[in-house]
């Protein structure tokens, strides 16, 4: 694919919203553990994942800019809390660790999937990206992983906990997959493969780990319950959360870093 | 703590510091958490580095973990964030054999003896070689 034509433009850029949006958000929210994580080594590991959320959604907006929306910063810090078009999952304050453990492992599973689809996108600059945030994911999903098995094989109180969280994010990850308005110009244009598929594609992934950690899947009646985000519709924990990330940037717009 | 350290409010005994600030607290001098179960203390991993394939693994420090797995994903955050990496090797501190330091003596070494040292001689050789050479110039 060379040159995109309108509508292919505003469909990539919705797609390109959708993930800068739910990595910022959550990479937001999980930088809230930095110096209260459970023990020293996981603080740094999960603050360090937090991180590489922020600078793979920097390279996205950096992508929406050069696809003429503004610049990165002014697209983080200043939009209205109804131009985001993150999930709901992505919102939820932390909680208790499981809880934050449970979220981490739902999202970079669906994580780890799109960027591996997108990488044999059409539209190049977007699939150059998602491969080079393989390795990242990758290690994202290991530790995940780890854990989950870790608290679901673990004694005590832990695999009633992890239970617990499971029950509370699963409704919340079907979120991830509500569909754009632009599924099947994507789909067409071999731009993404869609969010039905990465569902589809995630579910077969997660359930064997979750059942591995002898965890019980969650039935969900209506798995658009957690649909809105991705039409600019929010919990109550997203304004909050918008007004700490920026308070800072609204002191002074123009200070330079 | 002694005795003096240790004074009655409202029938609770708190600790009495130096630091004013901390006798404000009233903290009780019994802990309110529980005592330090073994569950609690991890093990000890030892981890070794790996900058290039074919290099030797070096030791960069330890961390705590539950078991193998755990240890091996907490170690690549922990030592292998900033410097580029290939493997990480991770070992139970418990498995790991020592000479022990009450048997440091076995590494001393008679004065007498540093042409043992390989690089000792082969560079005097050198250093004597181009002092020469030196003298001889100026």
């Amino acid at each position: 694919m060379k040159d995109l034509n309108e509508i292919q433009t505003t469909a990539v850029k919705d797609l390109l919203y959708r993930i800068a949006d739910d990595q910022l958000i959550l990479g937001h929210r999980n930088s809230e553990w930095t110096g209260l994580g459970p023990i020293l080594e996981e603080d740094i590991a999960f603050s360090s994942m937090a991180q590489d959320k922020l600078g793979q959604s920097q390279a996205l907006y950096q992508l929406l800019n050069q696809m003429g929306e503004k610049d990165p910063d002014t697209l983080a810090f200043t939009r209205s809390v109804d131009e985001y078009k993150c999930c709901h999952l992505v919102e939820y304050p932390i909680g208790e660790y499981d809880f934050s453990l449970m979220r981490h492992f739902l999202f970079d599973m669906s994580e780890a999937i799109r960027f591996n689809m997108l990488a044999s996108s059409s539209f190049e600059p977007l699939a150059k990206i998602s491969r080079k945030f393989k390795g990242e994911i990758k290690y994202h999903t290991m530790h995940a992983i780890t854990w989950i098995n870790q608290l679901g094989k673990g004694a005590g109180d832990s695999p009633v906990r992890i239970q617990k969280a499971l029950d509370e994010c699963f409704p919340l990850a079907l979120g991830i997959f509500e569909p754009s308005d632009y599924e099947d110009i994507l789909i067409e244009n071999k731009i993404f493969f869609g969010e039905k598929e990465l569902h589809e594609k995630w579910y077969d992934t997660v359930v064997p780990v979750l059942k591995n950690a002898n965890l019980k899947i969650p039935e969900i009646k209506d798995p658009e319950i957690s649909y809105g985000g991705r039409k600019g519709k929010h919990t109550e924990y997203l304004k909050p959360l918008i007004d700490e990330m920026t308070e800072v940037y609204r002191i002074d717009k123009d200070a330079e870093w | 703590m002694s005795d003096k350290n240790i004074k009655s409010i409202n029938n609770i005994n708190s600790i009495i510091s130096i630091d004013p600030r901390v006798t404000r607290e009233e903290l009780s001098i019994v802990p309110d958490v529980d005592p330090i179960k073994d569950l609690h203390h991890w093990q000890t991993y030892e981890v070794f580095h790996q900058t290039k394939k074919g290099d030797r693994h070096l030791h960069v420090g330890s961390l705590h973990a539950p078991n193998p797995e755990m240890a091996v994903i907490l170690a690549k955050e922990q030592f292998a964030r900033r410097y580029k990496c290939v493997n990480l090797w991770v070992v139970s501190t418990g498995d790991v054999i020592s000479t022990g330091y009450d048997n440091e003596d076995i590494f001393d070494t008679t004065p007498e003896k540093v042409y043992r040292e390989a690089g000792g001689y082969k560079v005097m050789e050198r250093i004597n070689k181009f002092k020469k050479e030196r003298k001889q110039s100026t």
